[in-house]
């Protein structure tokens, strides 16, 4: 048991950190990086993350996860982990292509024809070209099978019509990830198709969607007639679950960083900084409990992630378990941003950064933790995931199986 | 990054559980609940011979040499077991201070008879309600003698040892003292969990041995109480886990409104979350284990982070098995009553969840003021 490097991990680290040295400046300790949630991309970290995405690719470290015939290196699942690790280190442009590289790129792969291959991955993995996913609608979101915007043959070409929602970058994407509702008569998982759409197509309209701390990082996108070859068809028609399940597999297959941003380390700071009762909170009997138990939590998460890359340091996949660090460490970000603002007294009802500790960021990250809670999966879906997947666990009964789509009860609609 | 336990360590566990399953059942557990017997002698004579008590002592001292992921691994399956056996007051708390204090001759003395099981260690801290560790302690050696009462002393009816704290002129201190001998009068005290019970030792001028320092109890208390900490969550891990899997089997075969019980989310979402804190045990307790085998700087941090959570997952464990087990969970005559027992048991006995929060954050203040 050590938190070592095997020989073999060490090397393709200093390989790693020996190209990034040569062409990034190191990161200081207390910069942050990435785009947040709900963050809006501006046209210059736009042009910045392309043209560090294109340096990546002709060096051959963009998407290095991918077969080496689409232009990665076929990396392991720990190399992968490692580059994370060592990117993070240095100031690089955000990463806009999180969904494209992670998702779209490997469903392509996976259901693509040859022609559509060719077409696609290039320009992807070269950053060129920015992808989105176009799943959810007003009321398809846990319930994804539930879709209901509708794809129409008519000669060579598709027309769509509907509303998607949550689309992250719709503004600035070339390509978007589709799925569709091809066949009402069909049951609900059969009458799905899956499409790449050209996003500059007529009778696309986007709406950015404001967010309760204010962002607006996602869009609506409403289809309008919009005209898609059938061409831009992944796998056959009605078989579009199948593909949409080798996205979803993908993006839980992302592994994010543990625990360490839970923001314990910021609330043990900030417990010192404000007092309770004429002492610093920290000394409060009361307080330590909380911070106890937070810290605990905190530091589980991060070893739980640890164990994680102690199995694909050893070649496992890892499986729905990695469900745990999502269910836990977002409420678990949540609880301590409550916390934070309540430590700060009555003043911390204000969300101002120049009259509130921390610069508001205890408020910022209150008001923006709701979004991380429900994206990638609600907590109540993470449970089944884990109850039905890990524990083998028997399905819920349904009553919208075995019945035509349009048969299954629905509520009234989205406003 | 290994964050695991290699193979040969996992063979030791499979060893290790193989034998349990065996020779003990949860029937054996019951025997030693039902009857007045402080412990399983068949059993604990089949882990001396396995040689289970000596695991991280060194041979020199009789032991097995290993080191502690080794006896980590033999923890968690002498919890699954709810083995009904002294081995966390004799191997993790006397053996330990031993090994951590003992001067040479009392270690060649007193050690091999641990390893072989011949004889019984525990500790004796704690004097009434309300006391966690060997803060305020009344009892008192003097010449040699030591006098006063404590309670409780856990596997206190079946030890022949104590490593017993007391003032002395020095401040506290701890000292060896035999059971067995003058001075001493011991009562077995109904416990919550009579598979492993308690006991009140009254000592009148028995001969205490001094362990370690005069004026260096607390600080040695403190150490041998941490790496008790990780051995035990390792213990309620392997506890957390037949309880968790004895429930999910449970409500797999149990029928309600004409399905298993454990198709409702209401089931389903419980133990989904129960595993995760079972996760997270199993992460805090991995990294004690790291930190006390390697001697880390670090193992005050990671006993907090270990005890704690596996208290917190055995104890929702146990409480959760009883509930959906129904109006069964609560019969004597199901097993589950033995889980909830030592759910709650195992989470005071090193002292409770409020006294290791309290260390956790001391110690994280102290380490940032160092």
């Amino acid at each position: 048991m050590d938190f070592n490097d095997t020989p073999e991990e060490a090397e393709f680290r200093a390989e790693v950190r020996a190209w990034l040295e040569a062409n990034a400046e190191p990161r200081g300790p207390e910069e942050g990086g990435g785009v947040d949630l709900g963050e809006r991309v501006d046209d210059e970290t736009l042009r910045a993350a392309k043209a560090w995405q294109k340096k990546k690719a002709d060096a051959g470290w963009a998407c290095i996860r991918w077969p080496k015939e689409y232009g990665g290196r076929g990396a392991t699942a720990i190399q992968s982990v490692i580059w994370g690790q060592e990117e993070s280190k240095f100031k690089t442009a955000p990463n806009i292509f999180g969904i494209g590289h992670g998702m779209c790129g490997p469903t392509v792969m996976t259901h693509g024809t040859p022609e559509q291959k060719e077409l696609w991955i290039p320009k992807l993995l070269s950053g060129e070209e920015i992808w989105c996913q176009l799943f959810s609608e007003p009321s398809a979101g846990s319930d994804l099978a539930g879709l209901r915007a509708t794809a129409v043959r008519d000669g060579d070409d598709w027309i769509v019509n509907g509303q998607k929602t949550w689309t992250t970058g719709a503004q600035f994407c070339a390509w978007g990830i589709l799925v569709v509702r091809s066949d009402p008569n069909a049951a609900k998982h059969a009458g799905l198709s899956y499409f790449v759409v050209d996003m500059h197509s007529p009778g696309i309209e986007i709406k950015p969607i404001v967010q309760i701390n204010g962002g607006t990082g996602f869009n609506e996108v409403f289809f309008d007639d919009v005209r898609i070859p059938d061409a831009n068809r992944l796998s056959e028609v009605g078989n579009g679950w199948a593909v949409a399940i080798t996205t979803l597999m993908n993006e839980r297959a992302s592994i994010g960083g543990g625990g360490g941003r839970a923001g314990i380390g910021d609330l043990l700071r900030l417990a010192r900084e404000v007092e309770l009762n004429g002492a610093p909170a920290i000394e409060d009997s009361g307080v330590r409990q909380k911070l106890a138990d937070f810290y605990v939590r905190s530091k589980a998460v991060q070893y739980t992630g640890n164990r994680t890359v102690s199995a694909l340091s050893q070649g496992k996949t890892p499986g729905p378990e990695a469900s745990l660090g999502k269910l836990v460490g977002a409420v678990l970000i949540q609880e301590i941003a409550a916390y934070g603002i309540e430590l700060q007294g009555a003043a911390g009802l204000l969300n101002d950064c120049d009259n509130t500790a921390h610069e508001g960021s205890w408020q910022e990250r209150y008001l923006g933790i709701p979004g991380l809670r429900v994206a990638g999966g609600t907590d109540e879906v993470l449970r089944n995931i884990i109850a039905e997947r890990v524990l083998g666990l028997p399905p819920e009964a349904r009553v919208d199986k075995g019945i035509a789509f349009k048969e299954i009860p629905t509520g009234p609609p989205s406003k | 990054m290994n964050f695991d336990f290699s193979d040969d360590q996992k063979l030791l566990q499979q060893t290790a559980k193989d034998f349990l399953e065996e020779h003990s059942p949860l029937s054996v557990c019951r025997e030693v609940l039902e009857s007045d017997a402080p412990y399983s002698q068949s059993l604990w004579k089949g882990a001396a011979e396995l040689g289970w008590l000596g695991t991280a002592v060194p041979e020199e001292y009789g032991g097995a040499g290993f080191g502690y992921l080794e006896l980590a691994v033999v923890a968690e399956e002498v919890g699954r077991a709810l083995a009904p056996i002294p081995f966390s007051s004799s191997v993790y708390l006397a053996t330990e201070a031993l090994l951590l204090a003992g001067s040479d001759e009392q270690k060649k003395r007193l050690l091999p008879k641990l390893v072989s099981g011949e004889s019984i260690g525990t500790v004796a801290f704690t004097e009434k309600a309300g006391q966690n560790g060997v803060e305020a302690v009344e009892a008192r050696v003097e010449g040699g003698k030591l006098s006063g009462s404590k309670l409780p002393v856990p596997d206190g009816g079946a030890a022949d040892v104590a490593v017993v704290a007391a003032q002395d002129g020095k401040g506290l201190s701890l000292y060896l003292v035999s059971l067995t001998g003058d001075g001493v009068e011991r009562e077995v005290v109904r416990s919550l969990d009579p598979s492993r019970p308690a006991a009140r030792i009254t000592f009148k001028g028995a001969p205490a041995e001094l362990l370690g320092t005069e004026g260096g109890g607390a600080a040695l208390a403190e150490r041998v109480l941490d790496r008790a900490a990780v051995l035990l969550a390792f213990e309620q891990l392997g506890g957390t886990q037949r309880t968790f899997d004895l429930t999910r089997e449970f409500t797999l075969e149990r029928y309600a409104f004409g399905r298993p019980i454990a198709s409702f989310q209401a089931i389903k979402h419980r133990l989904a979350d129960l595993w995760c804190e079972i996760e997270l045990a199993r992460s805090n307790s991995y990294y004690g284990a790291w930190a006390l085998s390697n001697e880390d700087d670090e193992l005050g941090e990671a006993a907090c982070i270990a005890r704690l959570q596996a208290s917190r997952a055995f104890d929702l464990a146990a409480v959760e098995m009883l509930e959906f087990f129904g109006g069964v969970g609560y019969t004597w005559e199901y097993d589950c009553h033995m889980f909830y027992r030592r759910a709650k048991s195992t989470s005071v006995v090193l002292g409770n969840p409020a006294c290791w929060r309290e260390k956790l954050i001391s110690r994280l203040e102290a380490d940032r003021a160092a």
